[in-house]
């Protein structure tokens, strides 16, 4: 079956938004949750995290940043195209429950994928409080949806360009300072790898429960590759159908930053071959209608 | 059989038999005694008419020996080449004991692909009865499940997980020992007869269980055994290490043998070392030597004679240049600063009185410890049932090993509810989770026609 895009959007020079027909993953994803999607018989399979569903209209919103050939090929395509597969939704949802006061972290493009886990928790009757960042006032996504879905938004750039001039765990920890470790009940953090790392940590000393969506890589999704390993209090566990939520104390985040490389050059490869074949593309394009032959 | 020679079928992924001529296959076939009681039938799991098959192959009637195979088996262009026939129908061909049994599998081969390019298919007329089955998992089980109940009527729907049909044959099974046209030609057969396939649909995750249960009259469980078992040592983490799975996922499923023309990527060192000795060890062993790998090394903690792979797979991989390890099992692995594995330790290992498997028992030898230098290593240790879906189905009953118990019938212990293949018997064979699936069906059929 395919996947229409209805929709397609530039959030900024990195990020994009498609809403895609996906009757099966709108009927029942739930916050915390991902999908798998193909692009065509020769794509990849890219888990995407997902920004908002519509039941009514069967389609699912899917926000990502465009990092390599695979997701820069998907920036490219237009509302009206399709995409081949879409699997999903897959990974455990978040345990959403009253828990009190809530703080979200999203940073980068996890901003997207917390959104839906903001108004979760706000719809359990939780006091959420949220903290986004981005490197520069250009990249931030979502503020103004974020900032409806939540009690209190705080806003941090790594430039300073817009909001707090620093890093969201900078903020993270002076909310915690200017409350007590009892009143905050749970923190949530997706982002960076390396900015949930130091998020952890800020948490750690006050025995706050904290959970980090991990985005490892993966193939399969199902369980099978065991590819997107990581070691979850020195136990090996799978991101797909473990997590993608794990504790973040628990966590050992070095080891999941390390691992995110593993083919960094097969991708600079492929993200070089692919431009390539694309200005040729253009070239061919641009001479056959200089003289005329080309319709 | 003529092959591909070995130096140049490390430089492709194509077939490495050639597969026979038609003469050939007829003088092949001639050397049939035709044996009296036909042991070559009695040890077929799917119990196939091998000698009639022969004979109508003597014959030079090559659609008349397609159906004959297709009667009981319904993939023969599969089981024709990933059949272990050495422990079956060819392991008790008088010829078999100066090593020159009849070559059954390649006969099958040979008939299956002359009907695949002529379009040759079964044709049958579906009367439709009302019952609707549900059918989880695309590989061998699920396919024969499906084709035979369909064939009798019933409203068929096969759940897959993954992108393409065909499990363990698409996602495990590399081109080169299986092409996948074999596999997508048989595969496309289940929609021609109507049964309706969802791919992308994981079972316990996308549906449940129990909407199966609600919404179907039965349910045949051919989930396979896909996840990969890890060795559990230090070191695991570092690039470069990779379960067989994985492995092969990326090479035969995503098709990563094309990167650049195919997006998903594998990262393949110049030395690889692969754990274990079964034939999905071989197949990665393999497919490491065909993306590059200048030396592969087999590790194995016992020796040649008692692994668990087929004689055809090793003697191929060691044309291929692998290299079998012998009484070594691995320590731990160590990386660089950035994470990347340099080194495996092992351990010499001896062999000791025979364990549960029948098989010499391995034993660490005290201060054996050596280094290897490696750059890839590849964990072929077996694979066990998703957890994933028994989880969500906690009502099966599992044994230890996490494998559904079935009684005779291939009935769990739930009304309605029959499995086989893999996740019933663990790593087991295509050919024995085809007659799994086709037993199922005969049950599910007698289940259905009592109940109405």
């Amino acid at each position: 079956m395919n996947h229409p895009i209805v929709k397609k959007k530039k959030l900024n020079h990195l990020n994009y938004l498609i809403r895609v027909k996906a009757p099966q993953v709108a009927e029942r994803f739930q916050a915390g949750q991902f999908v798998i999607i193909r692009m065509h018989e020769k794509g990849e399979r890219i888990p995407l995290t997902v920004a908002e569903v519509n039941k009514k209209e069967e389609t699912i919103t899917l926000v990502f940043q465009v990092v390599g050939k695979s997701t820069l090929e998907l920036s490219s395509m237009k509302a009206g195209e399709a995409l081949l597969n879409v699997v999903g939704p897959l990974g455990n949802p978040t345990k959403i429950k009253k828990i009190g006061r809530v703080i979200c972290v999203g940073g980068g493009t996890g901003i997207a994928c917390i959104y839906p886990i903001i108004k979760a928790m706000g719809r359990a009757g939780n006091e959420v409080t949220s903290v986004i960042g981005a490197q520069t006032a250009s990249l931030l996504i979502l503020e103004d949806e974020i900032k409806k879905a939540s009690h209190q938004t705080f806003v941090a750039t790594d430039d300073g360009s817009r909001g707090y001039h620093g890093f969201v765990t900078d903020i993270l920890k002076r909310l915690i300072h200017e409350s007590t470790a009892k009143e905050i009940g749970e923190v949530i953090l997706i982002g960076p790898a390396p900015m949930m790392k130091v998020g952890a940590e800020v948490t750690r000393p006050y025995g706050i429960k904290t959970l980090a969506s991990l985005n490892t890589i993966m193939v399969d999704g199902t369980g099978m590759c065991g590819g997107c390993r990581v070691f979850v209090n020195g136990e090996m566990s799978l991101t797909c159908i473990d997590g993608p939520e794990f504790d973040a104390h628990e966590v050992n985040f070095d080891e999941v930053i390390r691992r995110l490389d593993m083919f960094k050059e097969k991708e600079k490869l492929a993200l070089e071959n692919y431009k390539k074949k694309e200005k040729n593309h253009e070239n061919r394009w641009k001479k056959g209608s200089h003289e005329g032959t080309a319709f | 059989m003529r092959e591909q020679p070995s130096e140049k079928r490390i430089q492709n992924f194509d077939s490495v038999p050639y597969g026979y001529t038609k003469e050939e296959v007829i003088q092949e076939a001639r050397r049939c005694i035709q044996c009296e009681g036909g042991p070559c039938e009695t040890h077929c799991p799917v119990s196939m008419n091998i000698k009639k098959m022969i004979r109508e192959i003597v014959r030079g009637r090559f659609e008349e020996a397609f159906f004959t195979m297709k009667k009981d088996n319904p993939v023969p262009g599969i089981t024709g080449r990933v059949c272990p026939q050495e422990s079956q129908c060819e392991g008790v061909c008088p010829f078999h004991q100066t090593k020159n049994g009849i070559n059954i599998g390649k006969l099958e081969a040979f008939v299956a692909d002359w009907a695949m390019e002529r379009g040759i298919k079964e044709e049958f007329h579906i009367k439709e009865k009302p019952q609707k089955i549900a059918v989880i998992g695309s590989g061998p089980a699920g396919i024969s499940c499906a084709v035979d109940l369909r064939k009798w009527g019933y409203k068929v729907t096969l759940f897959e997980a993954l992108h393409k049909a065909g499990g363990v044959l698409q996602y495990g099974i590399p081109e080169f020992r299986l092409p996948k046209k074999v596999v997508d030609y048989e595969v496309s057969y289940l929609s021609e007869v109507g049964v309706d396939v969802r791919l992308n649909t994981f079972v316990g995750q996308n549906i449940t269980f129990e909407e199966l249960r609600r919404d179907y009259d039965a349910v045949f469980i051919g989930t396979g055994a896909g996840a990969p078992l890890f060795l559990r040592i230090a070191g695991e983490e570092l690039k470069g290490v990779y379960s067989a799975n994985e492995f092969l996922i990326r090479v035969n499923l995503m098709k990563s043998y094309r990167f650049l023309e195919y997006d998903t990527p594998i990262v393949c060192g110049k030395r690889v070392g692969v754990i274990g000795a079964g034939n999905v060890a071989m197949d990665a062993a393999r497919c490491a030597r065909r993306l590059g790998a200048e030396e592969v090394h087999i590790i194995y903690r016992r020796t040649q004679k008692e692994s668990p792979a087929r004689e055809e797979e090793i003697q191929h991989a060691l044309e291929e240049g692998v290299w079998l390890k012998e009484l070594v099992s691995p320590k731990k692995a160590e990386g660089s600063s950035e994470g990347w594995l340099e080194e495996l330790e092992l351990y010499r290992m001896k062999l000791t009185e025979a364990d549960q498997s029948g098989r010499p028992r391995p034993v660490k030898i005290e201060d054996s410890e050596f280094r290897m230098e490696l750059n890839t290593l590849i964990e072929a240790l077996g694979t066990t049932p998703n957890r994933l879906f028994l989880n969500r189905a906690s009502e099966l009953e599992v044994n230890q090993r996490q494998l559904i118990e079935v009684d005779e019938n291939m009935k769990t212990n739930i009304e309605g509810i029959y499995a086989g293949g893999d996740a019933i018997r663990g790593n087991a064979t295509v050919i024995l989770a085809l007659g799994d699936g086709r037993k199922a069906a005969q049950a599910i059929h007698e289940y259905l026609s009592e109940e109405s």
